[in-house]
């Protein structure tokens, strides 16, 4: 325990000292998206990997609060005010995508949250007096709490490092929770645990709305670091982006989504640099990590890692990944 | 000519356009169980495809009709091979396969644009078809009317082969049990190569017959993956008759959202699926195949 | 007043009846063991009586209320409990949260998203209890999965004990079990206070006959028979259910 507590600080620290060592804004800026990702990333774990179920529709939620932000802003209030409005508006947003998808379970939730995804982004890009469509619109300033600026890159890394570390904090909390608990327990035997006395489908919505929290905070996120919200970000591949993530740095995980949203931004960045789109490697990758790598890549490596130093026997097992394969 | 009779004609167009999608990706669902998410890519592809066999840059003309059918052989061929060498390896995995139709997609849409560029091809009216049919004092656009014809024959012709034909008969034992139809000596997989190969075909041929209308972009296939989702969510899967009161019915919402609240057409798409899952998850003709 | 008390229950698949008319009284303490060939409808039954199905008519009372459309969690927290056949657990964590989620599932903590349920010591106390009394004690730590069909079969048994349910329903608890842990599950069974209610769905007559003080026999969804077990072994239409088939 105590050498996991180690492990811990290390690592805030060696996040905190990143920008001071690489220096370059452009890395900095790299290292910021990762950590917004990773919050987005975070918030669909909630539901893949502990709740079992897969959702191509979260872009959509990140979107909202996104727009939020933005026409809040547009319309001339303070960045509290607009913050406060775009979570609270995130919330809602998904307590209706929830209870709409959470009409079903499996596959037939992936074909619902994707449509539900779909139409928020068909919203986005006609819904033009609102969304200003296609052209987006822009947010000219970022907040600058307590006096702190947040406008040069390495001031907005530190505050999306704090938010980043505060989402890690809440999720950490959470799966080790009773309630945590009950909804690992939902996607292994729903079933039973009805039988048992649990409220499944409050579980599945309560956590549908601590992911929906995350995506918006992420979407808040988003915004200030681009300046600028168009429906580009909430189309499909967005969403398809933040379960890659998900999946492959390991569905269940806490880990997981933050290197799945490190290997996903660097890649996309790399890519970027020589092609002009990057969907098609995105989708490769989506495929190859199916084929080759299903659990992920933290379950993968630590696996690695736990064969060749035996010494872990006594440790806990942590909540896996929803197999991708059948259920045993 | 009345406004609302060229919208209710422009429905049923539309309505018999997103049948010819859905049936395939409504039959793909009711045997594999899983909602094939390149169906939309298929759908663009076909009109890509179709496109360039119209132009004559491959060095030989085709005609409207000989563009369509071979563009959704192609098409067709395409879905087979990704069945066959992609989805198969993860039989009985339905979460991979559903991820690797999403991956297969993003790449595919990429592909079209590395080839296709990104403006608009519009495709033009077949010949004979551009005038107007004359009923009374009604004009209908000839072609719109040649569609819903299109559509019309081959929900029968489909219709026919489920009921009539051995491969209907074990393309339904399929969708009732897959087990059973396995344990009766079908070979399920060579089915699912079959109809994954013919959704994909009948998609291919809506995207091409589409395109006169819709014109070929980067994104169709995101626009109409979702039409095809919702349609199915409404008509229940696996079910040809469902597929089809579906289309009918989103057509008409779809375009008289478009002609009377533009920017929410979109949106409005979104309340009868939620209504009818909130009523009736399984859809509205979910379980049965017609 | 009557423990359970099943009136004119009916459900169909399809055109197939699968619980027709079905009358149950079985009175608090009493241990009713029911039996019935495959497919006669006695997880069916279960199934309607826990709540996970619901029947398309006839009435259900625990304890003289009326529970037929109560949601299967709310009949569990009524303290009606049951087990699986075909065994349903958690199969990546341990015994002990297996035992624990059961335990959690009645308690107001099952909402809390804040404290961490392993550092509970008062329920993991009770969930090691609860695994102790079914002579699983030792190994809760272990990970289900690397436990025997006959460790699942008790840790299924310890999750409905661990619930102290007024009613508690096991459906067939011998199942698949070797000579000695049929033994076992036997004397644990026997070892079930009187104040708890026990319904017994078994396969097999000659196991737990003995531990049954009443039998109701079940064929093609119908009661056959029902009375003490010299009754319904000396009628001649439970020879004919069993032999007959």
């Amino acid at each position: 325990m105590t050498l996991r507590c180690a492990a811990i600080i290390i690592a805030i620290l060696a996040l905190i000292a990143a920008p001071f060592a690489i220096g370059q804004d452009y890395y900095i800026n790299i290292a910021s998206q990762i950590l917004l990702y990773a919050v987005f990333a975070l918030g669909i774990d909630v539901l893949v990997g502990y709740g079992g179920l897969v959702s191509l529709g979260h872009a959509g939620l990140f979107g909202v609060a996104a727009y939020i932000l933005a026409n809040v802003l547009a319309a001339g209030y303070g960045h509290a005010v607009a913050i406060a409005a775009s979570l609270i508006g995130g919330l809602i947003a998904t307590a209706a995508f929830a209870a709409v998808a959470l009409r079903s379970t499996g596959i037939s939730f992936i074909m619902i949250t994707l449509a539900l995804g779909e139409i928020i982004w068909g919203l986005a890009y006609r819904w033009i007096s609102v969304t200003n469509g296609d052209n987006g619109i822009s947010v000219t300033t970022r907040p600058a709490p307590f006096g702190l600026s947040l406008a040069s890159p390495r001031g907005f890394y530190e505050a999306t490092l704090v938010i980043f570390l505060l989402a890690m904090a809440a999720m950490a909390i959470f799966v080790r929770s009773p309630l945590g608990a009950a909804l690992a327990g939902t996607r292994d035997q729903p079933r039973r645990m009805n039988a048992l006395g649990y409220h499944v489908w409050m579980i599945r919505f309560l956590a549908f709305l601590f992911s929906g929290l995350l995506s918006a905070v992420s979407g808040v996120l988003f915004v200030y670091y681009n300046q600028f919200i168009s429906p580009q970000a909430l189309a499909l591949p967005a969403s398809a982006a933040g379960l890659l993530m998900v999946i492959a740095g390991g569905a269940g995980t806490l880990l997981g989504p933050v290197v799945g949203s490190a290997l996903v931004v660097i890649v996309q960045n790399v890519v970027s640099a020589y092609i002009e789109r990057w969907n098609f490697m995105l989708g490769a990758i989506f495929v190859a990590i199916v084929i080759f790598m299903p659990e992920g890549l933290v379950p993968g490596v630590t696996r690695l890692v736990r064969a060749t130093w035996r010494t872990a026997s006594r440790r806990r097992p942590r909540a896996m990944a929803p197999s991708l394969g059948p259920k045993p | 000519m009345s406004f609302w009779l060229l919208l209710t004609v422009n429905s049923i167009t539309f309505g018999g356009l997103l049948f010819l999608l859905s049936a395939g990706f409504s039959l793909i669902f009711g045997l594999m169980r899983i909602p094939n998410l390149t169906h939309g890519s298929m759908f663009m592809v076909g009109a890509y495809l179709g496109s360039t066999f119209l132009s004559g840059e491959l060095g030989f003309i085709t005609n409207f009709w000989t563009a369509a059918i071979l563009s959704a052989i192609e098409v067709a061929v395409l879905g087979a091979l990704m069945e066959r060498f992609l989805l198969r390896r993860l039989a009985g995995q339905p979460l991979a396969q559903v991820l690797v139709t999403l991956g297969v997609s993003l790449m595919v849409a990429d592909l079209c644009l590395m080839g296709w560029g990104g403006d608009p091809i519009s495709v033009e009216t077949p010949s004979g078809l551009g005038g107007f049919l004359r009923v009374g004092p009604a004009v209908f656009p000839l072609y719109r009317v040649a569609i819903i014809g299109i559509a019309v024959v081959i929900a029968i012709a489909l219709w026919l082969t489920l009921e009539r034909t051995r491969l209907g008969a074990m393309i339904r034992a399929g969708v009732d049990d897959p087990q059973m139809a396995r344990v009766v000596g079908i070979r399920v997989s060579r089915l699912f190569t079959i109809v994954f190969g013919l959704g994909a075909g009948l998609a291919g041929f809506a995207g091409m017959i589409g395109a006169p209308i819709l014109s070929v972009y980067p994104g169709l296939d995101q626009d109409m993956l979702p039409l095809a989702l919702v349609v199915v969510i409404l008509g229940g899967t696996g079910s040809l008759l469902g597929s089809f009161v579906g289309s009918i019915v989103i057509g008409f919402i779809y375009n008289f959202g478009q002609a009377l609240l533009p920017e929410l057409a979109y949106f409005i798409l979104f309340l009868p699926m939620v209504i009818v899952l909130v009523v009736r998850p399984q859809g509205l003709f979910g379980g049965q195949v017609l | 007043m009557t423990a359970l008390a099943v009136n004119g229950l009916n459900k169909s698949f399809g055109g197939l009846r699968v619980t027709a008319d079905v009358r149950l009284a079985v009175e608090p303490g009493e241990r009713r063991l029911i039996i019935g060939p495959n497919g006669a409808g006695k997880t069916t039954l279960f199934n309607l009586i826990t709540g996970e199905m619901s029947p398309d008519s006839g009435s259900i009372a625990l304890f003289g209320r009326d529970i037929t459309r109560l949601a299967s969690r709310r009949r569990a927290h009524l303290g009606m409990a049951r087990t699986y056949q075909i065994i349903t657990l958690f199969p990546r964590d341990t015994i002990l949260h297996n035992a624990r989620l059961a335990l959690l599932g009645l308690s107001p903590l099952r909402w809390n998203p804040f404290i961490a349920l392993d550092r509970q010591p008062h329920l993991s106390a009770r969930a090691r209890d609860a695994l102790g009394r079914v002579g699983l004690g030792h190994m809760a730590d272990r990970p289900l999965a690397e436990t025997s069909y006959g460790e699942k079969r008790r840790v299924e048994i310890a999750m409905a004990l661990a619930q102290e349910p007024r009613v508690l329903l096991l459906d067939e608890p011998f199942a698949g079990l070797s000579i000695d842990e049929r033994h076992d599950v036997r004397e644990l069974l026997k070892s079930v206070p009187r104040d708890v209610t026990v319904i017994m769905i078994e396969h097999d007559m000659d196991i737990a006959l003995d531990l049954a003080d009443r039998i109701t026999l079940l064929h093609f969804g119908q009661v056959i028979v029902e009375g003490t077990r010299a009754e319904v072994v000396a009628d001649p239409r439970t020879r004919e259910v069993y032999l007959g088939e």
